[in-house]
């Protein structure tokens, strides 16, 4: 090619020489430039990789010394060097339910606002404060949480659950128990607030793409404006608002922070969501550098490795969710 | 009769709607409370300890007064550092995304691993780099603090940087290669021209994210309560510091963990504003 462009002019040879020598220039940064990026793609493939290599070479010598039932014991004592996981991950569970029950519906009806009841111009506004919302460090929360959040739960929604609910039959031992302020339910209303953002925020996005033609040929069949959210646009957006609400799932789950201020550290599995709890991130959190002996390290680095796992499963699902939207949108 | 009936169905359906509207208002206005609650809040408690002192004095011991200099300069040391490792690798990693390979099966697995990455527990990436950094160095380290933040920066700056380029028509890919640019050259001194606003808005939303990240610093780069620049030993962080004060039982301390949150909150606030109005200016040229 090079070769043949040249032949074509009439060139002095040291000028042909110089101009070969930059083209094959080039050519070598050429190559370069595209293995670099290559390298650099296949890097990303090998960090996460590299997290799940490293987390289940840390979590061997749990799973040696304990076996599988690791996962459903619910000791945890550093003085005997005996460990179970079960409380941890029971807390984690517990307060991501509580963070979704609260964020899910509220989620989904300020989208419903923000794409049909909100005017234009104030839709960035609001869909920038709900964002900033998601900005604030999970550390931020933390801080509020237990110094103003918590007493505040103690002086009144807890003294108040506890005489209400406290008192029906069958959900008595769910709100059992003193105030404390601190505790399971807490930091569930915590994350319910961090998790909130994300499941506006993908919720408005896949109701956005709902096309107008659906809407309007309902609001001309005479559908109220609840009724064609209703029966239109949730069910057209419904794999896009499972894929959002999958992800603000998943960073409930990994949320450390703000849970390590508020959720009492306490191993133990209590039926009332006022008690003070763990979870696995927040165990992490609070023993990991004082830990001593190899045991220990592991069986926190266990507690890393089961987080990864769940999360991973519950973002991968999610993802794919997205993607299938994506797909059918595109 | 049957107006009447249809009458009666109109007006449950008109209720129906009213609960419906009322409940997104509240909604909203329960979502936008937090932010008010949680600002003020920090406001309020967060001004009431700051002073010039904080800004040029070091971490107190308990019961006496300081500043929060040194976990300023730490935090500074460990995002520049991050920014550093993670940025160059993040745009590499986008670019083969979105010039080389937009549509073959390496992206496609990037993608979607980068997609976990992005919103993996972030203390997962603490424990990884102490396997990796911390435990085979038999210490913690201003290093490992960073690369452990690196790792947060790297899926941000991939995912912007890939869909900017995307953005980039393909006309201007097809003059430069017309005029006979090679490829590398195309890329790198025409379409990262185009993308530039993303992508530095990438940039800025990574250090947002990172620098109130607490929980994979919490074993990597530890804390000290000294002046520090030194990498190879542990190194003071702002969003550490405010969790070992607030959870202190010192009143100085409280207060100074405060005013670390409202540093720190005014800081991301300021960035995703700045990230936020580089997109909109962007689209509009």
């Amino acid at each position: 090619m090079v070769d043949m462009a040249l032949s074509d002019q009439v060139v002095v040879p040291a000028q042909a020489r110089a101009r070969l020598k930059a083209l094959d220039r080039f050519r070598l940064s050429d190559a370069v430039f595209q293995h670099l990026t290559r390298a650099a793609a296949i890097g990303v493939l090998l960090l996460l990789s590299g997290v799940i290599v490293s987390l289940i070479q840390g979590s061997l010598l749990t799973f040696k010394t304990f076996g599988l039932s690791f996962l459903w014991s619910s000791r945890w004592n550093p003085v005997t060097d005996n460990y179970g996981a079960l409380p941890a991950i029971f807390g984690t569970v517990v307060t991501s339910f509580i963070a979704m029950l609260i964020a899910v519906p509220v989620g989904l009806l300020i989208a419903f606002f923000l794409t049909e009841l909100c005017p234009q111009w104030l839709r960035r506004p609001i869909g920038i404060a709900i964002e900033l919302l998601a900005g604030i460090p999970s550390i931020i929360y933390g801080i509020w949480g237990l110094f103003l959040f918590a007493p505040f739960l103690q002086a009144t929604l807890q003294p108040f659950l506890i005489d209400t609910l406290g008192n029906v039959p069958i959900i008595a031992p769910l709100f059992a128990g003193p105030p404390y302020g601190i505790g399971m339910l807490t930091a569930g209303l915590i994350l319910a607030i961090m998790v909130l953002p994300f499941v506006t925020s993908i919720s408005r996005d896949v109701f956005d793409a709902v096309p107008p033609v659906l809407k309007e040929a309902a609001y001309g069949l005479g559908c109220t404006t609840w009724e064609v959210v209703r029966y239109v646009v949730l069910p057209y957006a419904r794999v896009g608002v499972i894929g959002g609400l999958m992800l603000g799932l998943g960073r409930a789950l990994g949320e450390t922070m703000a849970v390590t201020f508020v959720i009492g550290n306490a191993h133990r599995i209590s039926a009332s969501i006022l008690a003070p709890g763990t979870t696995i991130s927040a165990t992490i959190a609070n023993e990991f550098t004082e830990a001593v002996g190899d045991l220990y390290t592991s069986a926190l680095t266990s507690l890393g490795l089961i987080l990864f796992v769940i999360t991973f499963i519950v973002l991968a699902a999610a993802r794919f969710m997205l993607l299938r939207l994506e797909r059918r949108i595109g | 009769m049957m107006e009447r009936a249809l009458a009666a169905r109109f007006a449950t359906r008109r209720r129906r709607n009213g609960i419906a509207t009322g409940l997104a208002y509240a909604a909203t206005a329960f979502g936008l409370g937090w932010l008010v609650l949680i600002l003020g809040a920090l406001l309020w408690k967060g001004l009431s300890a700051l002073s010039p002192a904080v800004l040029i004095e070091m971490t107190p011991p308990p019961g006496s007064a300081g500043g929060l200099l040194n976990p300023i300069v730490g935090s500074l040391m460990l995002t520049v550092l991050a920014v550093v490792i993670g940025t160059p690798i993040g745009i590499l990693a986008g670019t083969y995304m979105a010039e080389y390979g937009r549509y073959d099966r390496l992206s496609s697995v990037v993608r979607f691993i980068n997609d976990i990455l992005l919103s993996a527990p972030s203390i997962v990436i603490g424990l990884f780099i102490y396997e990796v950094m911390v435990a085979p160095m038999g210490h913690f380290s201003g290093w490992a603090g960073g690369v452990a933040l690196s790792v947060l920066v790297i899926p941000v700056v991939v995912r912007t940087t890939e869909d900017m380029l995307s953005l980039v028509p393909n006309a201007l890919r097809e003059a430069a290669t017309s005029i006979g640019l090679p490829r590398s050259l195309a890329i790198t001194r025409i379409c990262y021209r185009a993308a530039r606003a993303g992508m530095v808005t990438g940039v800025l939303l990574a250090v947002a994210r990172i620098s109130g990240e607490t929980a994979p610093l919490l074993f990597t780069s530890l804390n000290n309560q000294f002046w520090s620049t030194n990498f190879n030993g542990p190194i003071s962080s702002l969003p550490v510091v405010i969790f070992q004060f607030a959870l202190s039982p010192y009143k100085d301390w409280q207060a100074l963990a405060w005013t670390g949150a409202l540093i720190i909150t005014m800081a991301v606030l300021a960035l995703s504003i700045t990230a936020r109005t580089l997109v909109s200016s962007g689209k509009q040229s």
